[in-house]
Formats: C-alpha cells, structure tokens, sequence
C-alpha cells in the first residue's frame, strides 16, 4: 500500500534544516550556554530520523552517502586523540588547553581544545544512533 | 639512553608488521622481524663489561606512580645472561622460520606480531625489578604462547594444547601474584632488590612460607615441573620455530629464572630447598624416563626438556645450601645451574630444529616410521648427534661439562648436615644418576633411531632430501656453539656465568671474579664423577640395546590415571558443573532475569537503609512544590498509568513517550535546561527507534502469567519504586561531604575557560567518563550492526571445523 505523505515530506524538508541548524548552534554554545557535542548530536539524529519517517531508508542513504559506522570511529579517535595530545606537550593525559585568538571575521574568539573532544562527542553519538536504527530499520 | 624503552622495541615493531606482510609480497616477512632481536642482541652485549665487574644498570619508567608500580629495566649479570639467550636465540629462530614457515601459505603476519609480542613479554620478565609488572610481563608470555600453540587454530589438537598451556600456565601466574602481593605486604615495596636487602627480616613473618609457596607455584607451572609439565608435550602442536624458542629456550626458563632471582630472598628457608631441590630431581627422573616411551620426535624432545629443566631446578635448590653453609662444595651448584641452562639452550634449541626439518622434509615426524636419514641428510644428521651427544653428556660437548658439575654437586648434597639432609641426602645422588642413564638412553634413541637403519621410503608422505641451507643455517651455528663452550668454558664463566652467579647468591661474593670456579674436562681417574659418567654410558646403552624389550612396560600404568586424565576430568567437570549450575537460574527469558536484578537490587538496598540508619528526611532541605510540578505529576502518574494497562503496544510506547516527556517538563520547572533538552531530543529519538523497531516485536498478549506471578511483579516494581525514593529522599536530606558544585563555580572560567558548568563536566572535569561513554555507545552501535546486519542464517552451518 502506498501512502500519500505529501504534507509530511514538504514539511520534513524545510524543518530537517531548521533542527540540523539548531543543532550546530546548540553544539558550538555548549560551552558556554546549555548545549553541547551531545545534545547537539542527538538533535541531529532527530533531524535525520525526522526525513527517515517522512521518506525511507533508502532515500536517506542517497541524500547522507555516509558510512555511519566509519562516522563513530572518527569520533571516537577524534576524542581519544584530544586527550592524549596532552601528553605530548608534557602535561597529563587529557588536560584541555584554551586561549583568545582575534580570528577574521569573528573577531575576538576563545578556542578551546574541549571543543575537538566534543566534536569528537557528537561524531560518535550521529554515528551510532544512526548506525542503530539503520541497522533496525533496515531489516526485514 | 632510557633502556627500558628497549623492552617495548619489538612490540612497537610489531604495529609495522602486518604492513610488510600486505604490502611487500616478494620478501619474506621474517626478514624485517629479524632486525629486531638482532639490534637488540648487539646492543645488550654492550652491557657485559659493566656485569663482568659485578655492576649493574638501572632504568626506570613511571607507569603508575600513586601506587608504586613501575617499569624498571634491571640489568645485572643474570637479567643479561637471559636477555642475551632471548635476544640471541630469538635471531636464530626467526631467521630458521624464514625458510620454515611458507610465506604463501602461512599467515606470517600474525605468526610474527605474536612473535615480537612474545619477545617483549620474555625480555619484561627477565629485566623487571617491579614485582607488578614482572607479573604483567609473565601473563603476556602465556597469552603469546597461547596465540602461537593455537597457531594453526583449524586444528583440533592445536586449539586444545593452546587452552591447556593457558590454563596451567595461568593458573600458575595467578599463584605467582598471590606470592607477590604478600612479599610487598611483608617489605612494604614491589621492588625485588629492596625485598633482597629486606630478606633477613622477611624469613621471621608470618606469610613468608605461604609466599614461598606461591612464587614456586608460579615457577613450577611455567617451568613445566612435575606434576605440572603436562601441558609441554601438548604445546608441541605450535610450529616448530616456536617450540625451539618457547618451549625449549626461553619461556620455560622463566620459571628458572624467578627461582634463580628470588633465592636471596628465599634460600634461607629450609622449604625452598626441599621443594625447588625435590620437585627438579622428581621432574629429571619423570620426564627422562618417560621421554623413551614417546614415538613422536617432538615429543621425545618436550619430555626431554622437562626432564633438562627439572636438573636445572634441582641445581638451583642445592645452590640455596650456601645460605646455611661456608663449605665451598656446595658453591658449585648454581654455577652448574647457570652453565647448564646456556648449554641446554644451545643444543636443545638445534636439536627441535633439526625435528623441524625432519617434518618439513619427509612429512612425518613418527620415530616408528623414520630411520637410515643419515645418508639423505648428512648435515642434519651431524648436528642431531652434536645436539643429542651433549644431551646425554659426553665430551667434547658442552653438556659433558655441566652434567659433570651437576652430579659432583648432587653427590656434595649427602654431605649437607641440616634440615634431614644428611639421612635423606644420599636419594638425591641416586635419583640424579638413574636419571642421567634415561637422559643417555632416550638421547641415543632420538637420534639413531632417525637417522640409522634401514630407511622405510614407503611410510614417508613425502621423498626425504636435506634442506636447503638457509634452513640448516641456525641450528648449525648451535651445534657450533655447542662445541666452541666445550672449549672456553672458563670464558664463558666469566662473561656470563659468573656475574648471574653473583647475582643468585650476592651475600657470598663481592664481584664475580670472586667466585672461584674452574671448569676443566678432567678432573683425574679418581673423581666420582668420571666413573659414574663411564657407568652411565654402559648402562645407558645397554638400554638403549633392549628397548623393544622393555618399552611394553610403559603400557603397564592404565591411561585413566594419568596426571592428563586428571586434567581433562577436571576441565569436563568444571565445564558440566558450571553448566548445570547456570541451567538452574537461567531460563532464558530477559523478563525473569530483570526480576533476580530489580528483587535483589531492591532487597539490598532497603535492608542496608534501614540496617545503617541511613534512612533521614529533612522537610526543610525540600523546595516548595509549585502547582506546575504536581500537574505535571499527575500527567506523569496517568502516563505511567497507561503504559502498564495499555492494550496495544502502540499505545503503550506513545504513553512512555508521555512519561519522557513530562520528566523533561520536570527539568525546566526545576532550572535544569540542560537535562531538560537532551531528555526531550532522547525521548524522541527512542520513541522513533521504537516505532522503527515495533515490527519486529511480538504481539502484546499474555505469556502465561497466572495472578501469582502477576502479584510478585507487582511486588517487586513497587519496592524498587520504594527504594528509589528513599533513596532518594535520604541523600538529599543529609551531606556527608560537602558539595563539589561550589568548586566547579569557581573554576569554571579560570581553570576549564568555560562558561556552562554541566557542558565543562562533560568535557574537562569528568572527561574521563565521557570518552568511556562514547566508547560504550560506539561499542553498542556496532554491536546492533553486529547482531542483524551480519548474523548467519540458521540454516549456515557455525562449526569452525567443518
């Protein structure tokens, strides 16, 4: 039987942006405001799940041409990597380093290095949600 | 140089290993991995001047500071004298494997990373002054030998040796820590030397004597003593370069080496003595004599080097007789331990080359099936009889040297006057020669009964011809080797033997050329031990003559009570207990194991509650409760409600989406907007993964509850429900410590450079939990991938044999 899901996909394309746009500003403030790699990556996987129900697994899989498997290990190395870059600048493993830089455009920005390790965080948490309902959603 | 980093050399070169098998196909891969213990070899040998004088070196990497633990590369004249053996024969294995293990059809790239792993393993043990981590290094030797006896893993035999060796070897290194962890309670250090110096006090505790247990445990399963030695043989299903390095050269003498390093601790102790002394003659008497019953040439050699590593055992137990005694024939014994321990690892480790090729070469390794070699294979023969005339101690051969040593000090033994000594002594002379003919017989029998008689073409899979010389390269420099130590012992005393002796008995010489022995061939025709020799030799071959004669009373002992039955009772026992025991609670279904959590769970913590008198509330600490919070309550209340009495599974999950929902409305009433919106994006995403994975579930109806197992359900949900809110209302009622929110207020700008503290816990303060929780999820994300996406289809047969 196919239904007729007009409605849902039309608006399923507009919002997608809007909560995927929402997403990267809730993972960028996390520092400093409610947010964070974690948050923002579970948004995102509502973003892509959101389209899921609205078209079908196979759609997405052309729209998002990903492995989300190799998604999580980038993550996780990601992550990983953050922590023990520490190391070698003779510190502890996993102490976070941060300072100002006037960046051009931004103007005065603070980076952190916690920032990568969220990145890391919110690689890890789009990977393997997706990985998961894939691999649900998928069988048959 | 930090040379403790060097111990890490080969399993940093590991990592490069599985590249040059893949990527360079037209070199064989054994000749990278030979740089390794050849560079290591050049460079340790760099260390002999320095123990020569009796010094040592010490290099120290912090590995867990808070608790004292340690990676100290320890060099003294016996850590080196096993580096060099390591190093050294690790050469000479690795380059026979070039031209034994077939680049085609072997998998060398694991076969090597096991290898190196094995190195670094083998050279932590020896170098190690921590206990801790010598303990660390000890268990990867069993877990690399464990890799590479299952080498050939379709095997059947293979994966069964493999568990075997693991299991005792193991079993043993647990013993071990055992031993350990009371020696650091007793001295207050995991350091050995500083147990060394402790040593006079240490005898007097309470543990001493459990702990010398323990340790020789650990000794005695590694070093394949009796009754332990049965997972050798076993073991002989790895290929044969691994048999000559671990299982004859180097990891079967680790358990040599902590009696050899541990004597100072020890040695005074009358136990010790007997134990390493008794268990070592046991063991040479045991495997010499079992060793001629062996039709499988490899076979002959396992119980050949449990017999060898029993004698060096029992050496090593008379040495610790110095400790009680000034009289200078007693000095001999670990010398002699120390000598025969090189020369065993040179002409055992060419003679399982040497059965290596054999194999390679005809395809059998059946003694019943070989003979009349000797003309097809001339070189392999020679050095076969160098190997196997050592062996059974003849000149001009190393081993004639060190069995001489050994029976002048067996016979020393009976002269001993302590601890019964002196009327049990004389067993040990006696038991030590019947051993030595068996060692003369079954060496005879290894090597004539392969390479003379008549040659048997039709028995032999393949057409026999000598191997190529690459192949003969090793096990020839060791039959050199074997000939060149009969020549220069007295320089090989005093490069080698004479710093390891010193540092086996420290408080009896100041620097090693104070350790007055010389070794000469002969010692004039009145020494005993020149006649026993030449009674050896008679007698020896005159069993040799009559083996067929006597061979059938090895079938006398019924196979039931062999020390292998036990073992496999014990293991099909354990397997059958376990089983049956596991069988009684598991049913099977999730439903009844989340009862046994949630009842017990529950039971504890209430009991505990009220048992401490932890159970407190505090009306005063409570926020006041605003209308919002008791509206949302009831909707959380009717949505609980819904889920339990709901009638369609759809239902049931939109209705727990409700509760989600309403415990996120919690959080923002209660300034949380942090949990607030990861539980709204959460509840929304495992409501979709629900729905997603709704198909598949099974229709919601009743899986033959009666109302008795419908009233104990209920039971046991409310008194988590009690239980989570006791707990609940008694933490936050009282403060044992005071909070840490404080702490985080103040640091969060200046020390993390952050502004939301909930984010900067995350990601800096507790760091640590969230990379594990992003391993855990990417563990679980694969795993689901794992379970649907490439599970095998029932009808797919799993059984790896087939």
């Amino acid at each position: 039987m196919k239904t007729n899901d007009v409605i849902l996909q039309t608006t399923a394309k507009v919002v997608f942006f809007i909560i995927f746009l929402f997403s990267i500003h809730i993972f960028f403030a996390g520092h400093y405001a409610p947010g964070g790699g974690f948050v923002g990556g579970l948004l995102t996987t509502g973003a892509i799940i959101l389209l899921l129900l609205a078209f079908d697994l196979k759609t997405i899989q052309q729209i998002l041409p990903f492995n989300f498997t190799i998604v999580t290990a980038i993550g996780l190395v990601l992550a990983l990597a953050t922590a023990a870059g520490s190391i070698v600048f003779n510190v502890p493993f996993f102490t976070h380093a941060f300072d100002d830089f006037y960046l051009p455009l931004f103007g005065k920005t603070s980076l952190h290095t916690a920032m990568l390790f969220d990145s890391g965080v919110y690689l890890v948490v789009v990977g393997s949600a997706i990985t998961i309902i894939q691999s649900i959603g998928g069988d048959s | 140089m930090e040379f403790v980093l060097l111990i890490f050399l080969p399993v940093i070169f590991a990592l490069l290993i599985p590249f040059a098998y893949k990527y360079v196909k037209g070199i064989h891969t054994g000749w990278f991995v030979i740089l390794v213990p050849l560079v290591l070899f050049a460079y340790y040998l760099s260390f002999i001047p320095l123990t020569m004088d009796g010094g040592h070196a010490i290099s120290e990497l912090k590995w867990i500071p808070s608790l004292g633990i340690t990676f100290t590369s320890y060099i003294d004249g016996l850590s080196l004298l096993f580096t060099l053996l390591i190093t050294g024969i690790g050469s000479l294995v690795v380059l026979y494997s070039v031209f034994y293990m077939d680049r085609h059809k072997e998998d060398l790239g694991s076969f090597y990373v096991y290898l190196l792993i094995f190195m670094t393993a083998m050279l932590g043990v020896v170098q190690s002054d921590n206990t801790m981590t010598l303990y660390l290094f000890w268990e990867l030797t069993s877990i690399s030998s464990f890799l590479l006896i299952g080498f050939w893993y379709t095997r059947d035999q293979s994966r069964f040796g493999a568990l075997k060796s693991m299991m005792i070897t193991v079993f043993g290194g647990l013993m071990m820590l055992g031993g350990f962890i009371l020696l650091s309670i007793m001295g207050d250090t995991f350091s050995i030397r500083e147990l060394i110096v402790q040593a006079p006090e240490l005898v007097s505790q309470p543990y001493f004597t459990l702990a010398l247990v323990l340790i020789l445990l650990g000794a005695f399963t590694k070093s394949a003593q009796f009754p332990f030695y049965i997972w050798l043989p076993d073991a002989m299903e790895a290929p044969t370069p691994v048999s000559a390095y671990l299982h004859s050269a180097t990891m079967v003498k680790a358990g040599i080496y902590l009696v050899a390093r541990f004597t100072p601790i020890f040695g005074a102790s009358s136990a010790w003595i007997w134990l390493v002394t008794g268990i070592g003659l046991l063991t040479l008497f045991w495997g010499s004599f079992f060793a001629v019953k062996q039709t499988d040439l490899k076979a002959i050699l396992a119980f050949s080097t449990v017999s060898q590593l029993g004698l060096i055992m029992s050496l090593l137990g008379a040495g610790a007789i110095t400790y009680h005694t000034t009289q200078d024939i007693f000095t001999f014994a670990t010398y002699a331990a120390i000598f025969h321990l090189i020369n065993h690892a040179t002409f055992k480790g060419g003679l399982f080359m040497i059965a290596g090729i054999i194999d390679h070469e005809t395809g059998t390794r059946d003694i019943r099936k070989l003979g009349g070699l000797m003309s097809l294979m001339p070189v392999s023969f020679t050095v076969a009889l160098i190997g196997s005339l050592s062996m059974a101690g003849l000149p001009p051969f190393n081993g004639f040297l060190s069995k001489e040593m050994f029976l002048q000090s067996m016979l020393a033994v009976r002269h001993f006057e302590l601890f019964n000594f002196d009327t049990w002594g004389i067993l040990f002379p006696v038991i030590a020669w019947v051993a030595s003919v068996f060692t003369f017989t079954y060496s005879l029998y290894f090597v004539l009964k392969t390479f003379t008689g008549q040659i048997k073409t039709d028995q032999l899979p393949k057409k026999p011809h000598e191997a190529p010389a690459g192949m003969l390269a090793a096990p020839v420099i060791l039959a050199g080797l074997v000939i060149i130590i009969f020549f220069i012992p007295n320089l090989v005393g005093k490069w080698l033997i004479k710093p390891a002796v010193m540092a086996v008995q420290p408080t009896l010489y100041d620097s090693p050329s104070a350790v007055d022995i010389n070794v000469t061939a002969w010692h004039g025709f009145d020494s005993a031990e020149l006649w026993l020799t030449v009674a050896i030799v008679i007698l020896g071959t005159l069993l040799y003559l009559t083996i067929p004669k006597w061979q059938p009373l090895y079938k006398i002992q019924p196979a039931k009570l062999s020390l292998n039955e036990g073992y496999d009772a014990l293991m099909r026992g354990s397997e059958k207990g376990m089983n049956r025991l596991s069988r009684l609670f598991m049913t099977g279904i999730i439903r009844t194991y989340l009862l046994y959590m949630f009842a017990f769970l529950s039971v504890t913590v209430i009991a505990l509650l009220f048992i401490k008198d932890a159970f407190v509330v505090d009306m005063n600490s409570f926020a006041e409760i605003s209308v919002y919070a008791v509206l949302n309550g009831l909707i959380l209340l009717l949505s609980v409600g819904f889920v339990v009495f709901a009638k369609s599974r759809l239902a049931a999950i939109i209705a727990l989406g409700g509760v989600g929902y309403s415990v996120a409305l919690f959080f923002v009433i209660f300034k949380a907007p942090d949990l607030a919106l990861t539980q709204l994006v959460i509840e929304t995403v495992s409501v979709a993964l629900f729905l997603l994975a709704f198909k598949h579930l099974p229709a919601l109806n009743n899986h033959g509850e009666t109302t008795k197992n419908k009233l104990v359900n209920l039971i046991i949900s409310l008194s988590v429900g009690v239980m989570v809110t006791l707990v609940a209302l008694s933490s936050h009622s009282q403060k044992l410590i005071p909070s840490i929110s404080q702490y985080y207020k103040d640091t969060v700008a200046t020390e993390a450079g952050g502004g939301n503290i909930v984010n900067v816990i995350l990601v800096d303060y507790r760091g640590f939990d969230t990379l594990f929780e992003i391993a855990v999820l990417a563990i679980a994300g694969i795993a689901v991938l794992g379970m649907i996406r490439l599970r095998v289809s029932r009808k797919e047969s799993t059984d790896e044999n087939e």
